[in-house]
């Protein structure tokens, strides 16, 4: 019974992972309320609606963007913290979606200066399946990988 | 479209089943076939829809008319008389001699068809015909024996109607394309009143005003010719015929003699057909009559034929019809037809009497007065209004008229004529005339050019085909494929796969109801007209899935709907429409979620028949494309007016350039045109370094310029005078404009501040709405949005990466969301001779919903031809019409889904489309995945919806709704691809690719659709030997489309490319709509320095000549010829060294070929035949688009010369395959 640099690790990890499920559920959230309009057809034709859903794209577009970055160093602080307490079963279930995030952040289309979600580009069903499905995939990932740190935490704990 | 195409595969198998009992006598055949040809239309509907199934004996109707078609062109003096026939001016003059030789003929004719017959079957006939018909088609077409047939029709339409609708027979079963090749030239007539055969006819008959009409409604032409006359039609239209005749010519007797025995036999089938019980029966009928009289009118040989052959031979019809010898028989066909043509114009007459005569009026002013008459309709009060327009649609239908122009679509037509038949089964009695009268009209012409023997098989068949039921006649249709768009073309094999004129849209399989209701090609098609079952299916079959819309056509016939309710399905909101079922009178189901909804109280009532308990026969379910008058309910505010405000550049380069001047003038022109009402506001900004108002206020003397110099931080000096309204402020608005140009005549200021002057523009439109209309001719240089040069003039030929294609900043972007939101577009006239980043430019516009128009090197007096180019694009941009605060929806039936959008517009949520400006020139295309199985279903519809508010402040909701059959076998998949619509799909999924990836990811993916198409098609094909490459017939221009799209300035590489000029090919492929698309990648090449009279079309009294399709190779050009490439937007002219000087003194004006100037963009008027014919070609050309393209005259030696030569796509660059070579890359790639 001792209390690790592993543990610690797994200990913090599983604060933020439960913050990585949040931005998750956030995202699939955000997502839905892109793809549907929840007003009623006659209110989604009339141009004063226009206005104030297009307002609401731009805004949650503004958010998405805002937590890529949070999302993204958080997943890789993990790795290095897993990295540096030398969990390297756990690095290796970490490492490709790091590099799937890095792929995501430094893939720029074409030479255009912004990042992804886009508004425009964001509000093509093509797209934003493609990100609901993301969000989706991750939800799942950081939920298992919560129980998977809380077990190694309470592993280390007990077995050292 | 749908509706044409429906017709025409019909006659063919009518065609068929005759035939095929009497394959035994060859030589009858042709004869017979023909004859069966008019009853084929009608029995095929009914009977034998399937007639694919039954190609050979189609071909052998078909092979009829192609002999004929040889014959007259084998006997010189035939032509006259052909001639004569078509044009009612010649016909007068010409009708006696027509009499005499149309006997001769009509052997000649007879003995042609023989031979031409037994040459067909073997299918080798084709070459040996081709030779024969010489004149009328370069022989290539003629290679397949259905080709041959195909061919013969397409001479007969060119000849007769525009050369677009004969290339359309082609892709489809030989049926197929004789419908939509009729249809096409229904079409075109109706815009251009004289061009269709029906037009011919009508003039024929009666040179009145009906020529729209005419074309409309053949039969109607004659009873209708008489529009005034139109309700005692039985009797009185044979005689008004006759009068006609005798008048013309001497030959009085004969005609008598027709006349009498007309009305004798033919009335009696006519009347039989009407009694026989089957609602639907009749109008077919009434088309395979129509059908015989269009025949001749299309087919100039056999409408000459035909018309010398009435008046003569008449009693023969009588006693032949039944007998139907083969050699003797083509006389008395052309007796029987023009019979049957009394006979059947009695019927339509009796039968539709009044609709027609109000529809043939709307239609008669077609060109100009779109607005108007919509204007006028949406006025009147609901129940007349409807009525109107109903009938509009009725008798011409939709006339695509302007926007149709080459692409020609039987859809309206059918419309009518489903409304007639009833896709449901319904009979609708009281309907019923005003329909036929519609109906049969536009079904004849199609039918015809195959058919023209059919009539004497008529009479026999015709009991029988009355005992079919529709349904009977819809299954077998279904069930019918095969056709034709499957049979393999070898593609290293076959050079000449162009047809002879344009390439037609496929018509859906559907049975001859749903076809004839199914929305015009024009406005909507699938890239895939069968669509698969599966996802999996879809896969296989390695095309992709999408629609092309081009919602807000000008259309000259539309039904508007004034009505209280507008019934919607209430769980997914679809409009009703012609493909709805009704369970019973009080319900009715959903086809695209098939939920059962109430039949409101209101809609019981047809304001139409003014009867109650028929919802069915509302036009809402008689028309795929109608427009509803919004209630209240569908808008919040009221209707925001139009509002225009002009962002002019007047910095030194601008005015260097001189466009100030140009665009004031048009302006100034158009002030009065700009669509609109009294509400109508209008206001200016200039800008260049600093930004310039106007106060325009009304009371002031002169207009006051107000110059904001803080462009970092840009207000509006007086708000509320800067948008005027623009009656009241007329004066100065007038004083504003024609001070404007020499305002900056000095200035120093060499900077832009485009930036600011959009936030300005942004700010003054937000509280309204409307249209930013901004002119730009250099980089902006300063203030928010400032843009750097990112070209690299030396990587313009480059074969590697071509970079900055995506904008390099996003102020513009967000600039056009916020414009969107605020319900205002923003278009973009870019006039600049330099780089001017026009892909960061452009996204003001692409988000906006805007349009965007790129002058390359635009000078005023440089380049001429540029500020013709502009001068035109502002007439049409100022008075074509605009619809604000748009949304549309598109909706798909369950299991279907969209997920991809292309065009100009911001998406609001999945499937709405916000558009903040709607105008009449934008093009969408939407990609579709299958995500469910269609196995429980049969069919699949699509709807769009578009809301907007129209200049005069209406809310009017656009709705079209477009059916397609659902199959499950690779085959049909391949048998119902639409090569144009896929071809365009892929392009711009190939833009969206090029900017998110690469210019190379997108070249690989192009050749990838080809590759994998075709191997895809090659391996479900056993029999077929690998080695070589073979597509399906409807695919068979696949390659050569692709090959053009990437030599295609947006995508090519290797040849210097301005990335200016790449970035708007780019937007272009993106907004335009199909038909304009095509002749963007495709360009139509045509030789004008022989034009003859040999397949010409009459239009407002104008002989158009219809000279064939060339390849786009060098080897068609000669250098003693003359050559005229449609490019869509621009026409060159290019002149042979050693072309014939009396064309170049007649069409040019100039003494020789060394006198030509260097630059010239308009031909002379000279008094001259060859000019005359060359002039009326090019202004038919011009008048079937909405923008009137430049013409500009190319010498050898001229540096302009490489702009039409890199057109020539078929021949090999430097940097590029030719399409040979193409092919052989193509076949390497498929077998390995």
């Amino acid at each position: 019974m001792a209390f690790t640099f592993a543990a610690f690790c797994y200990m913090l990890s599983l604060v933020l992972c439960a913050a990585l499920i949040f931005f998750a559920i956030w995202h699939i959230i955000a997502f839905d309320e892109l793809r549907t309009d929840f007003k009623s057809p006659i209110d989604q034709c009339n141009p004063a609606h226009a206005r104030e859903r297009l307002r609401n794209i731009e805004r949650i577009c503004f958010l998405l963007r805002k937590l890529v970055l949070p999302e993204y160093s958080i997943h890789s602080l993990f790795c290095i913290m897993f990295l540096c307490a030398q969990e390297w079963l756990t690095l290796g279930l970490n490492v490709p979606l790091l590099f799937y995030h890095l792929w995501r952040y430094f893939r720029c289309p074409a030479d255009s200066s912004e990042l992804a979600y886009d508004p425009p580009a964001v509000m093509n069903a093509d797209t934003l399946s493609y990100c609901q499905k993301e969000a989706w995939c991750k939800l799942a990932f950081y939920l298992l990988s919560f129980f998977y740190y809380l077990y190694c935490m309470i592993y280390t704990l007990v077995s050292s | 479209m749908s509706a044409p195409a429906g017709l025409p595969p019909r006659p063919a198998a009518a065609a068929f089943s005759p035939v095929g009992p009497g394959g035994s006598r060859e030589a009858a055949a042709p004869a017979g076939g023909a004859a069966h040809c008019h009853n084929g239309p009608v029995q095929s509907q009914m009977q034998f829809p399937p007639g694919y199934g039954s190609h050979p004996p189609n071909y052998s109707a078909p092979s009829g008319h192609y002999s004929q078609v040889p014959n007259k062109a084998a006997a010189s003096h035939l032509d006259h008389q052909y001639r004569a026939s078509y044009y009612p001016g010649y016909y007068s003059a010409p009708a006696q001699n027509v009499m005499t030789p149309s006997v001769g003929s009509n052997v000649l004719n007879a003995q042609g068809s023989q031979q031409l017959y037994n040459k067909t079957p073997p299918h080798t006939g084709g070459a040996s015909d081709g030779p024969v018909q010489g004149a009328i088609s370069s022989a290539s077409y003629l290679h397949m024996s259905a080709q041959q047939s195909y061919s013969a029709f397409d001479n007969h339409y060119s000849t007769s109607v525009s050369s677009s609708v004969a290339s359309q027979g082609f892709p489809l079963n030989s049926d197929h394309y004789a419908m939509p090749v009729v249809s096409g030239a229904m079409y075109p007539s109706v815009s251009y009143p004289p061009a269709a055969a029906g037009s011919a006819y009508g003039q024929t008959f009666t040179s009145q005003s009906l020529p729209a009409v005419g074309q409309f409604k053949e039969t109607n032409a004659f009873s209708s010719q008489s529009t005034s006359v139109p309700h005692s039609l039985q009797q009185h239209v044979p005689a008004g015929y006759n009068t006609t005749l005798s008048t013309i010519s001497s030959a009085q007797s004969v005609q008598d003699n027709l006349c009498r025995n007309l009305p004798g036999s033919v009335a009696k089938v006519n009347n039989q057909i009407k009694t026989g019980g089957i609602d639907s029966s009749q109008p077919v009928h009434s088309v395979s009559q129509n059908v015989a009289f269009t025949k001749p009118g299309v087919g100039t040989s056999a409408s000459s034929a035909v018309v010398s052959s009435v008046r003569s031979p008449a009693p023969s019809l009588s006693s032949q019809p039944s007998s139907s010898p083969s050699v003797t028989q083509s006389p008395e066909l052309a007796l029987q037809e023009g019979m049957q043509y009394g006979g059947y114009v009695n019927n339509q007459a009796s039968s539709a009497p009044a609709p027609l005569s109000s529809s043939s009026d709307d239609e008669e002013e077609d060109e100009e007065d779109e607005e108007a008459a919509l204007d006028s309709s949406s006025t009147t009060s609901s129940a007349s209004p409807v009525l109107n327009n109903y009938d509009a649609l009725e008798g011409g239908g939709y006339p695509d008229t302007r926007s149709v122009t080459s692409s020609p679509v039987p859809a309206p037509s059918v419309p009518q004529t489903s409304k007639a038949s009833k896709p449901f089964g319904y009979g609708y009695p009281a309907l019923q005339p005003g329909y036929q009268n519609a109906t049969p009209t536009t079904p004849v012409q199609p039918s015809n050019p195959g058919h023209h023997p059919g009539f004497q098989h008529y009479p026999q068949h015709y009991p029988g085909v009355n005992q079919l039921s529709s349904s009977l006649g819809s299954l077998s249709l279904q069930h019918s494929q095969q056709p034709e768009s499957l049979r393999p073309v070898n593609l290293t094999h076959d050079r000449n796969i162009l047809p002879v004129s344009s390439v037609p849209a496929p018509v859906p399989n559907l049975n001859s109801d749903l076809r004839k209701l199914n929305c015009s090609p024009d406005s909507f098609r699938c890239t895939l007209t069968n669509i698969p079952q599966t996802q999996a299916l879809l896969n296989k079959a390695k095309l992709p899935l999408g629609l092309l819309l081009h919602p807000f056509r000008d259309l000259t016939q539309l039904p508007v709907i004034t009505s209280s309710t507008i019934v919607r399905c209430r769980s997914c909101r679809t409009y009703i429409n012609p493909f709805v079922s009704f369970i019973d009178q009080r319900r009715w189901k959903c086809n695209l979620c098939y939920r059962v909804n109430d039949v409101p109280e209101e809609f019981m009532y047809n304001p139409l028949t003014r009867s109650y308990g028929e919802p069915h026969k509302r036009p809402e379910v008689q028309n795929s494309t109608v427009e509803f008058i919004a209630s209240s309910d569908y808008m919040l505010r009221p209707p925001q007016p139009a509002v225009y405000l002009f962002v002019l550049d007047v910095s030194h380069n601008a005015v260097e350039a001189g466009y100030l001047t140009i665009v004031c003038q048009s302006l100034l022109e158009n002030l009065d045109k700009l669509p609109g009402d009294s509400r109508t506001r209008i206001g200016f900004i200039t800008f260049d370094s600093t930004v310039q108002f106007y106060n325009l206020q009304e009371g002031l003397s002169q207009p006051q310029m107000l110059i904001v110099s803080d462009i970092d931080d840009i207000f509006l000096p007086t708000p509320d005078s800067l948008l005027v309204n623009l009656h009241e402020s007329k004066e100065l608005i007038k004083d504003l404009l024609n001070a404007l140009p020499n305002m900056f005549t000095n200035t120093r200021e060499t900077h832009s501040a485009l930036g600011p002057a959009l936030q300005a523009a942004f700010k003054l439109m937000s509280p309204t709405g409307g249209r930013i209309s901004v002119f730009q001719t250099q980089l902006p240089s300063l203030g928010a949005g400032l843009l750097h040069s990112r070209e690299d003039p030396n990587q313009r030929s480059s074969t590697k990466v071509v970079q900055h294609l995506g904008p390099a900043t996003d102020f513009y972007k967000k600039l056009a969301l916020d414009c969107s939101g605020q319900q205002t577009a923003v278009d973009l006239f870019l006039l600049s001779s330099q780089y001017s980043d026009l892909a960061s430019l452009a996204c003001m516009s692409k988000y906006s919903a805007g349009c965007i128009y790129y002058y390359p090197s635009f000078h005023r007096t440089h380049n001429p031809a540029q500020a013709e180019k502009l001068q035109k694009d502002l007439k049409r941009y100022l008075t074509r019409k605009i619809g604000f605060e748009a949304v549309m929806r598109i909706r798909c039936t369950k299991g279907l889904s969209i997920h991809t959008f292309h065009g100009n517009f911001f998406v609001r949520s999945t499937d709405l489309l916000s558009l903040a400006n709607v105008n009449p020139d934008a093009g969408f295309a939407v990609q579709m995945s299958i995500e469910e199985s269609l196995t429980d279903t049969s069919l699949v519809c699509f709807q769009t919806a578009l809301l907007y508010t129209s200049s005069k402040g209406e809310r009017r909701i656009r709705v079209h709704t477009l059916c397609l059959p659902v199959v499950s076998s690779l085959a049909d998949v391949y048998a119902g691809a639409d090569v144009q619509a896929v071809v365009c799909l892929l392009a711009n999924m190939a833009v969206d690719r090029s900017v998110s990836s690469s210019l190379a990811d997108a070249r690989d993916a192009l050749v990838n659709a080809v590759v994998d198409s075709l191997a895809a098609y090659m391996s479900t094909a056993s029999n077929l030997q690998q080695s070589m490459l073979i597509a399906p017939n409807s695919l068979k221009l696949f390659p050569l489309y692709i090959l053009a799209l990437l030599k295609q300035k947006a995508f090519r590489t290797g040849t210097s490319t301005r990335l200016d000029d790449r970035v708007y090919a780019m937007c272009q492929m993106k907004s335009q709509p199909l038909v304009h698309l095509m002749k963007m990648i495709h360009p139509n090449l045509y030789r004008i320095d022989k034009l003859t009279d040999e397949s010409t079309i009459h239009v407002n009294d104008r002989v158009v000549p219809q000279p064939p399709l060339q390849k786009l190779s060098a080897e068609k050009l000669t250098r003693e010829g003359a050559f005229l490439m449609d490019c869509g937007s621009i026409f060159y002219i290019w002149i042979g060294k050693n072309c014939d000087n009396s064309f170049i003194k007649d069409v040019l004006g100039y003494p020789n070929y060394a006198s030509v100037p260097q630059k010239m963009t308009q031909l002379p008027e000279v008094d001259a035949l060859s000019s005359e014919r060359t002039r009326s070609f090019i202004s038919w050309l011009r008048d079937s688009r909405p923008l009137s393209p430049v013409l500009q005259v190319i010498k050898d030696e001229n540096p302009a010369k490489t702009d039409f030569f890199q057109h020539l796509i078929e021949d090999r660059t430097e940097a590029a395959f030719s399409y040979y070579e193409f092919l052989l890359n193509i076949q390497q790639q498929v077998c390995k």
